[in-house]
């Protein structure tokens, strides 16, 4: 589903991502993690081309994403994308925000993407609050709508990046919930996160990535098991000890 | 159509469009340094809580923004003869008019500026046993000024380009220096590409300074 | 001081014609208020196109956006109209220069609202563009990921925040209009600074009445606009949405 061969990326003379190679099947939920400036961010961004990358190359479903000749709206138009700052678009009510992309990029009627949100808005159970607006709902009620919007595009395959780390503590379970769910129906998952649980929940391998490099990449059994390299020994002892 | 513009009369006409530029420059100059210093009074009447003295402030600071410039210069050019039953010139009425006219900008930015100051500033000159005339001497307001210069600065831009307008009341500056000249030599239009020109420069380098101070205390900050 | 209040001086004819100098004022106000919404709607469109330009990914339609304002920005209103009305006619083409200065209906005006459209532009450009980076980065993003184009994430996401968030500076940038729009005097428009100085030259030292009337009737414009767009303001508010600042 999800190739990354060999990418390199720098912005200016610094260099994020160097090298990087992985690959996410379909159907496979791989968790990725590492310290903070990692590049674990940057990473996924370049997977639907929000960045760019100078060397390598990127596959999604089989279309090259850092090809100048791929319709990039419309490869993102498969790839749901949930942000760490959610990101709801605040002048839109709630079921605005789950129409508008359904309406603009996909062609849908109005009616209809207003009964394929609230579909989806009861889902991750919102559906209550779906004529309020994004300010007016808690950042944990708020995460759990913009994964509503990307499901409402029928994606392909989710990218999370960093679902959780701009929420309270007592939020991060509830949005963690939907994601649960979202996995055990066999979607195809990236997702960057701090959050060892779910991994251990619902993982089938672990990338573990530290300046700009993929340092280890291995079934989750084997990364929390005994990782192979000293870094990540270290990262998870610091994380898991909390 | 260009074959027409002869540009052999600037030469002539510089020395009087140079006594122009000084004019404006001066103008702007003198505005500044006094709209800032009765700015930053008008601030501290607002600021002080006294609640008349605020209200006075306030008042004086609403009525100038209000009302467009031009006229301004036209009831201080009228009007000042009538309060002191001689005429002063044109010159010396644009000075009075944009100094008292700018106050009002320049005091509402520095106004502010002393806001952006934490209230802990305050508390811990005073805790130390500065008056409140020394805590803003010597703390608040030289820490206001910093922050504000770029905002001060893009004050003076726009007073520099209102210069212009004391052509309403026919002194000399730049643009009248211009016009003067033109007629002078039949060559109007040679002029004020001329002068636009000399405008933009000045605008130009000025608007560079002022994006280079925002950087600079961006990185201070 | 000693002066002589005479306030019927609104109530004679002007030397010129048969309208009384009230008249004369309310058809000065007429044109400072047509002046200044034409000005506007050309400030208004060209502003957040340029503005709007100076934040997209190609860097070539960045510069447009950027050369745009700094020409427009750099030169004092008053030379920008002089130049529109005195040396760009001498610039066009003989005939067409012979038909702008002689036979062009309603020239003044129409000099003066582009000439003070023009250069509010430069200034409303800015304002855009402050508000477009005012927005968090990932705004962009997130509209790109679900498949908008540049163009539609700006349609849908970009500039409908933008102008929320614009409202304020754009309400001065209106009043500024208003008061920028007194510089038509100087190409011959008889709107309220013209009116102004005729009556003082002509009513004989009746300089208080004449100059007062006007400079309420400014205001009280001044105050419309900035009414006008606080209704803009209040049905444009987004529920929740607090302006980070």
């Amino acid at each position: 589903m999800i190739q990354i061969q060999n990418v390199s990326k720098w912005y200016g003379q610094f260099q994020v991502l160097t090298d990087c190679t992985t690959s996410i099947a379909k159907g496979e939920v791989v968790v990725v993690c590492g310290p903070s400036g990692s590049g674990k961010s940057t990473l996924i961004k370049c997977v639907n081309g929000l960045e760019p990358v100078q060397q390598g190359k990127i596959i999604v479903d089989g279309i090259q994403v850092n090809d100048p000749a791929t319709n990039l709206p419309k490869l993102r138009s498969h790839v749901g994308m949930v942000f760490q700052h959610f990101e709801l678009f605040p002048h839109m009510s709630i079921i605005q925000n789950l129409a508008i992309g359904q309406v603009k990029v996909l062609g849908r009627s109005q009616d209809e993407a207003n009964e394929r949100g609230m579909k989806l808005l009861d889902r991750v159970g919102i559906k209550s609050h779906a004529n309020k607006f994004p300010g007016e709902l808690s950042g944990g009620q708020q995460q759990r709508v913009a994964i509503a919007r990307a499901l409402s595009m029928d994606p392909i395959c989710m990218l999370f990046d960093e679902p959780t780390s701009a929420l309270d503590p007592e939020m991060i379970s509830e949005v963690l919930d939907v994601m649960v769910d979202l996995a055990h129906e066999g979607m195809t998952m990236m997702v960057v996160t701090h959050e060892m649980g779910f991994a251990r929940k619902v993982a089938h391998r672990v990338v573990f990535m530290d300046q700009g490099k993929i340092v280890e990449d291995a079934s989750k059994d084997e990364f929390f098991g005994q990782p192979r390299s000293d870094r990540a020994q270290q990262f998870l002892s610091k994380i898991l000890n909390h | 159509m260009f074959s027409t513009l002869d540009f052999s009369v600037i030469p002539l006409a510089l020395p009087a469009i140079f006594k122009g530029l000084a004019f404006s420059l001066e103008l702007t100059l003198i505005a500044m340094i006094g709209g800032v210093i009765l700015g930053t009074l008008l601030a501290l009447a607002r600021l002080s809580g006294g609640k008349w003295l605020g209200r006075a402030a306030k008042f004086y600071v609403d009525i100038m923004r209000s009302i467009p410039l031009l006229m301004m210069i036209l009831w201080f050019f009228f009007l000042i003869p009538l309060l002191t039953g001689q005429p002063i010139g044109q010159e010396k009425s644009a000075i009075i008019t944009f100094t008292l006219f700018q106050a009002a900008f320049y005091s509402e930015i520095m106004r502010a500026g002393i806001q952006s100051i934490p209230r802990g500033q305050v508390n811990a000159a005073l805790a130390i046993g500065m008056t409140y005339w020394q805590s803003m001497g010597h703390v608040i307001l030289p820490q206001a000024f910093r922050n504000m210069v770029p905002v001060l600065l893009t004050q003076t831009f726009v007073l520099f380009q209102d210069t212009s307008l004391v052509y309403a009341i026919g002194a000399t500056d730049l643009l009248k220096a211009a016009e003067n000249a033109g007629m002078l030599y039949g060559r109007t239009v040679e002029m004020y590409l001329f002068v636009s020109l000399i405008y933009f420069a000045i605008c130009f380098a000025l608007s560079m300074l002022v994006k280079y101070m925002n950087k600079r205390i961006a990185i201070i900050r | 001081m000693n002066y002589h209040w005479n306030w019927n001086v609104f109530f004679q004819t002007i030397p010129s014609g048969d309208e009384t100098y009230l008249a004369w004022i309310i058809h000065g106000l007429g044109w400072t208020v047509s002046i200044s919404l034409a000005a506007w709607v050309i400030a208004l469109v060209l502003g957040s196109v340029m503005g709007t330009l100076r934040t997209v990914p190609n860097t070539g339609l960045r510069l447009i956006g950027h050369a745009w304002v700094e020409f427009f920005r750099n030169v004092p209103l008053l030379m920008q109209l002089f130049i529109w009305f005195f040396v760009v006619p001498e610039m066009l083409p003989r005939d067409w220069g012979m038909w702008v200065k002689q036979d062009m209906p309603a020239k003044e005006f129409i000099t003066a609202f582009v000439a003070l459209g023009l250069f509010t532009s430069a200034r409303v450009a800015e304002q855009v563009r402050a508000g477009i980076q005012a927005l968090p980065r990932g705004q962009r993003n997130a509209g790109l990921a679900i498949g908008f184009t540049q163009a539609q994430t700006y349609r849908y996401v970009i500039l409908p925040m933008a102008f929320r968030i614009i409202i304020p500076p754009l309400t001065s940038e209106f009043m500024n209009a208003f008061k920028n729009s007194g510089v038509a005097y100087t190409v011959g428009v008889w709107e309220l600074i013209f009116v102004s100085r005729q009556m003082v030259e002509e009513t004989g030292g009746q300089v208080i009445e004449s100059l007062i009337v006007p400079t309420v009737l400014y205001i009280l414009c001044a105050y419309a606009a900035n009414q006008l767009m606080a209704v803009i303001d209040r049905r444009a508010h987004v529920p929740g949405f607090i302006v980070a600042k």
